[in-house]
């Protein structure tokens, strides 16, 4: 016997399992129309590809998926495109959704009938792309895509496929009759998983209220040699456990069958572990084997407004009123309609609605069955929904919290790691309706972010913006400190030699610049750059070395007007230059500094103007 | 029936938070006829006062608040708190003691702090404190065992019935001679009688029964079978309550002495003697003022336990329950804070 786990709290509500499971499970039958929602997963939308009036065939794509994160729809039987356009669709917002609507023929033509391969001959590639052709979501759940959850990589660390027989949930008998019914599909669809993830352990887990269909199982698995598709030495085995809600939640699951538990926000993947449904085990068997696209599943229809309970095989898109009808439903003492089971399960009101991938079960109880809740009392802190949480989470706290609205408080007590299995809302002797106030937390929290993410964009580029133009304003400052200091100097200079002795010094400088330039090791004295007290004095300071570099090039100057003055042009080209390129920043960038930065730009040129006939004054005098 | 829109989960278990009151209250009916039996009918008197009173403020303070009176009341919350003073005062208190006290614990205590579930403090405990440092000759004139009356029966002493009993509570009829009707506690009696040893003790003072005091000893008995009642209905966990009596006794172990004169009493005494076993059994497990995790709970109760024997063996006060459990409601908050327990998912 292998060990198993127990997890924390947990509950044991009425089972109400044994109404639906007399029967067999039998086909619903084809419905007049069928309503097909394209969106059924979590993931893009897909996109239709036929259009009203288009006759389909069952099994024929009718709308293919949008990037990866998203799977095609085929029509589950023959008939014609009647309508695409929003319907009322099964989801717990109850917003309306693009369904595309096929008027049914009844002859249920396939498109292609299906046919029959040998798994074991394709390579994992060709699996995962039968699988993502084929529609098949998690059929549990939220209806993650999944060939995305078993494209687990190449060399990949799974150890442990686990297999959720669980169906913790009341009424719901779906999963139950699947594996009393269809355990040989079953075991061949838990083979070509072992086969694409290769684990080193398959691990079906059954509550102990199903006890009666281990037997028909474990010969099941015994039809396939598990090690072979691995590669590995792999067990197959068949665990079963004390029933207790929510032992079914992949995350508890996990705990009983492993002792692990899957790190917050990480994927059980990062275990080593990975989880399936057992009606998507069966779907992938269809789609590899039988080449048969996801276009119906089982769904039990149950609870005391019918009375003839029981567990359907139907086509996906068939709406919930057609179901009820087939099982004698009475709406005169229906108080609500779920979809899904009694802990979980979201009401529909409206019964055209269809069936989706993950309707696992249609829930139409009296009101003497699931009465309306009375008012919720005050939180007594009684602690009993702490008792029953099964993430060890203090419900009464994040109520206290969610009430305050404190959402720090409550991610400090991690709301995130509340799966809403509604456990604490069950024992809650005050009636707080206490997984709504999470959920509505979680939302809150959601946008919270968002506007936070938000706020930092913008403070970003707020900043970015900030630091450019303190650099701007930094550099003005230094350029009007050299353009002072360059002043003061030329004044100095100006004020130290009479023109007249100027040009007779510029012209000797001439001279013995021609001369050094005939001797090149002798260097001129006029060049020899003189040890500058401002030079020695800061050189850390980019003002002083600005001043002093300009001082050095002052004495060059002095010596070669000619090459000073281009200098000039050259480095008022470059100030214009950059002038404009600041204008067509801030223009860009509507500043309100525009104006200031023109101005900038029409000195530069009016420089630039004036160092140019300097130039040329230059190059005129000396060529006269 | 027009379908409605419920989010889940859509089951519910029958147990409300009225009936987990009602329950509440009811387990304290073992208790409460040992105590009638052995004192008298005053007890009945202080809880059906308590309740006229309780329910009359409870109505006023909720309309004040403009909010539905009967199902507020309903909820049954203000029926335990006064059941609860109700056995906490003296058999036969005055109407007035009553009226006091039930003030302090549903207006005070109760309604100011926001109403049920918001109050940090135990609402009874509350009232019997404020009556016990207001009127503490009154609050510790504590009614002799019946069958001590009758052997004591000097001064015409004669056991009043229950009409006389309202009569005596609503103070038309004298309360009887102070001499006889009225008694020290066995809890009193170790306190201010350091030189003596137990067994003399014992001797000296034929209230001191077997274990606890006579009556005391079957009202502490009665009251242990209420909470394993609860317990076994589920009502609260053990954490606290086995806690708080397990603190208790070893306390009083390690401190018993071997019963000289210097002894603070047997563990049978201090479980069995005074408001030991109510306040393991339907104080501290009130569970608004409390801790709420069961680690918490257990060192909440642990504390409590600790807190009563040490104002029982070195405090100036008869008992010490309520004391006990008001210091540590106003621990509960910090012991919440540092007993999360751990998430699921999380190391
Ligand atoms: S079960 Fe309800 S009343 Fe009790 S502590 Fe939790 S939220 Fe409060
Ligand atoms: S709904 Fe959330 S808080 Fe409530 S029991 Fe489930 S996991 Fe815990």
């Amino acid at each position: 016997m292998r060990k198993i786990w127990d997890i924390h709290g947990g509950i044991h509500p009425p089972e109400n399992k044994a109404q639906s499971l007399d029967h067999s499970i039998e086909f619903a039958g084809i419905p007049a129309q069928l309503i097909l929602p394209v969106s059924q997963h979590i993931g893009a939308a897909a996109s239709p590809i036929v259009q009203i009036g288009d006759t389909v065939l069952k099994g024929q794509c009718i709308a293919e998926a949008v990037g990866p994160v998203s799977v095609p729809i085929h029509a589950p039987s023959s008939g014609t495109i009647t309508a695409i356009e929003d319907r009322p669709i099964a989801h717990p917002s109850g917003l309306d959704d693009l369904c595309i609507v096929i008027d049914t023929d009844g002859r249920d033509t396939w498109h292609q009938p299906p046919s029959s391969r040998d798994f074991t001959q394709l390579d994992k590639a060709t699996l995962v792309e039968l699988i993502h052709n084929h529609g098949i979501a998690g059929m549990g759940g939220a209806g993650f895509p999944t060939s995305i959850k078993l494209n687990v990589g190449e060399p990949n660390n799974i150890k442990t496929l686990i297999l959720n027989g669980t169906e913790c949930e009341p009424y719901i008998t779906s999963d139950h009759v699947l594996m009393r019914e269809y355990s040989r599909k079953l075991a061949q669809g838990i083979a070509i998983l072992a086969k694409l993830v290769q684990p080193e352990e398959i691990l079906l887990g059954v509550e102990d209220n199903k006890i009666d269909v281990v037997a028909g199982l474990q010969n099941a698995l015994k039809q396939h040699d598990f090690s072979a598709l691995t590669g590995k030495a792999t067990s197959a085995e068949v665990i079963t456990f004390p029933t207790k809600y929510p032992s079914g939640g992949e995350k508890q699951l996990i705990e009983i069958l492993t002792g692990k538990q899957v790190p917050t926000g990480s994927l059980p993947a990062s275990l080593g572990i990975v989880c399936q449904n057992l009606g998507t085990a069966v779907a992938i068997s269809d789609a590899v084997i039988d080449d048969r696209p996801l276009i119906s599943r089982i769904t039990t229809v149950t609870g005391q407004a019918v009375t003839k309970p029981r567990n359907f095989e139907v086509l996906l898109g068939t709406p919930v009123e057609y179901l009820l009808a087939r099982s004698g439903y009475n709406a005169s003492i229906n108080n609500r309609l779920v979809m899904g089971g009694p802990m979980m399960g979201f009401t529909l009101l409206d019964i055209t609605m269809p069936v989706v991938k993950t309707t696992n079960c249609i829930l139409a109880p009296t009101e003497a069955e699931l009465p309306t809740p009375p008012p919720a009392q005050a939180c007594i802190r009684c602690g009993l929904c702490a008792e029953a949480c099964p993430a060890s989470l203090l419900p009464q706290q994040l109520f206290w919290f969610a009430q305050g609205k404190e959402l720090e408080k409550l991610e400090q007590h991690n709301i995130a790691d509340c799966i809403e299995c509604g456990a604490c809302s069950y024992v809650c002797p005050s009636n707080i309706p206490l997984v709504q106030y999470y959920r509505a937390s979680k939302a809150e929290i959601r946008q919270r972010d968002a506007d936070m993410q938000q706020a930092e964009h913008a403070k970003l580029r707020f900043d970015a913006r900030q630091e450019r133009l303190d650099r701007l304003e930094a550099e003005k400052i230094a350029a009007r400190q050299a353009r002072q200091a360059k002043a003061a100097a030329n004044k100095a200079a100006q004020a130290g030699q009479d023109p007249k002795a100027a040009t007779v010094a510029a012209a000797l400088a001439r001279v013995g610049a021609k001369k050094s330039a005939l001797e090149p090791t002798h260097k001129a004295p006029a060049s020899d750059p003189a040890p500058d007290a401002t030079l020695a004095t800061d050189v850390d300071d980019p003002v002083q070395r600005a001043i002093a570099r300009r001082a050095t090039q002052q004495q060059a100057d002095t010596a070669n007007p000619a090459a000073a003055l281009q200098r000039a042009v050259e480095s008022a080209e470059a100030r214009l230059k950059k002038a404009r390129l600041r204008l067509t920043n801030a223009e860009a960038e509507q500043d309100n500094n525009v104006d200031a930065f023109k101005l900038a730009v029409d000195k530069c040129q009016s420089k630039l103007n004036q160092a140019r006939a300097a130039l040329d004054a230059h190059h005129a005098a000396k060529n006269l | 029936m027009p379908l409605v829109q419920i989010t889940s989960p859509h089951a519910h278990t029958s147990q409300s938070t009225s009936s987990v009151m009602l329950l509440v209250a009811l387990a304290t009916l073992p208790g409460v006829a040992a105590l009638t039996i052995g004192f008298g009918w005053g007890t009945i008197t202080n809880i059906v006062l308590s309740i006229i009173f309780a329910l009359a403020l409870e109505a006023g303070a909720v309309s004040l608040r403009k909010q539905p009176i009967g199902f507020y009341l309903r909820d049954n919350s203000a029926l335990v708190t006064a059941i609860l003073l109700g056995i906490a005062l003296p058999p036969y208190a005055s109407w007035w003691i009553i009226l006091t006290g039930m003030f302090f614990a549903i207006i005070i205590a109760k309604h100011l702090y926001g109403g049920l579930g918001y109050n940090p403090f135990n609402p009874a405990m509350v009232g019997y404190v404020v009556l016990l440092i207001s009127f503490p000759i009154e609050m510790t004139r504590w009614a002799a065992p019946l069958e001590l009356v009758s052997e004591l029966d000097t001064s015409g002493v004669s056991k009043p019935t229950l009409i006389e009993s309202f009569g005596i509570a609503l103070r038309l009829i004298e309360l009887p001679a102070i001499d006889g009707f009225t008694m020290a506690t066995p809890l009193d009696l170790l306190r201010q009688n350091d030189a003596l040893m137990i067994s003399d003790l014992k001797q000296t003072y034929p209230q001191f029964g077997a274990q606890g005091g006579l009556v005391w000893e079957w009202a502490n008995l009665g009251f242990l079978i209420g909470g394993l009642f609860l317990l076994y209905r589920k009502i609260y966990t053990w954490h606290g309550p086995v806690s708080m009596l397990v603190t208790l006794s070893l306390l009083a172990a390690i401190f018993y002495d071997g019963g000289s004169s210097n002894s603070g009493g047997s563990p049978m005494l201090h479980l069995f003697s005074g408001a030991t076993m109510l306040g393991a059994w339907f104080i501290l497990t009130d569970p608004v003022s409390s801790a709420v995790s069961n680690k918490g709970r257990i060192i909440f109760g642990a504390g409590i336990g600790a807190l009563i024997f040490i104002i029982r063996q070195w405090g100036n006060y008869p008992d010490s329950v309520a004391f006990a459990v008001l210091l540590m409601n106003f621990a509960a908050p910090l012991i919440d804070h540092y007993t999360q327990p751990k998430t699921y998912g999380h190391s």
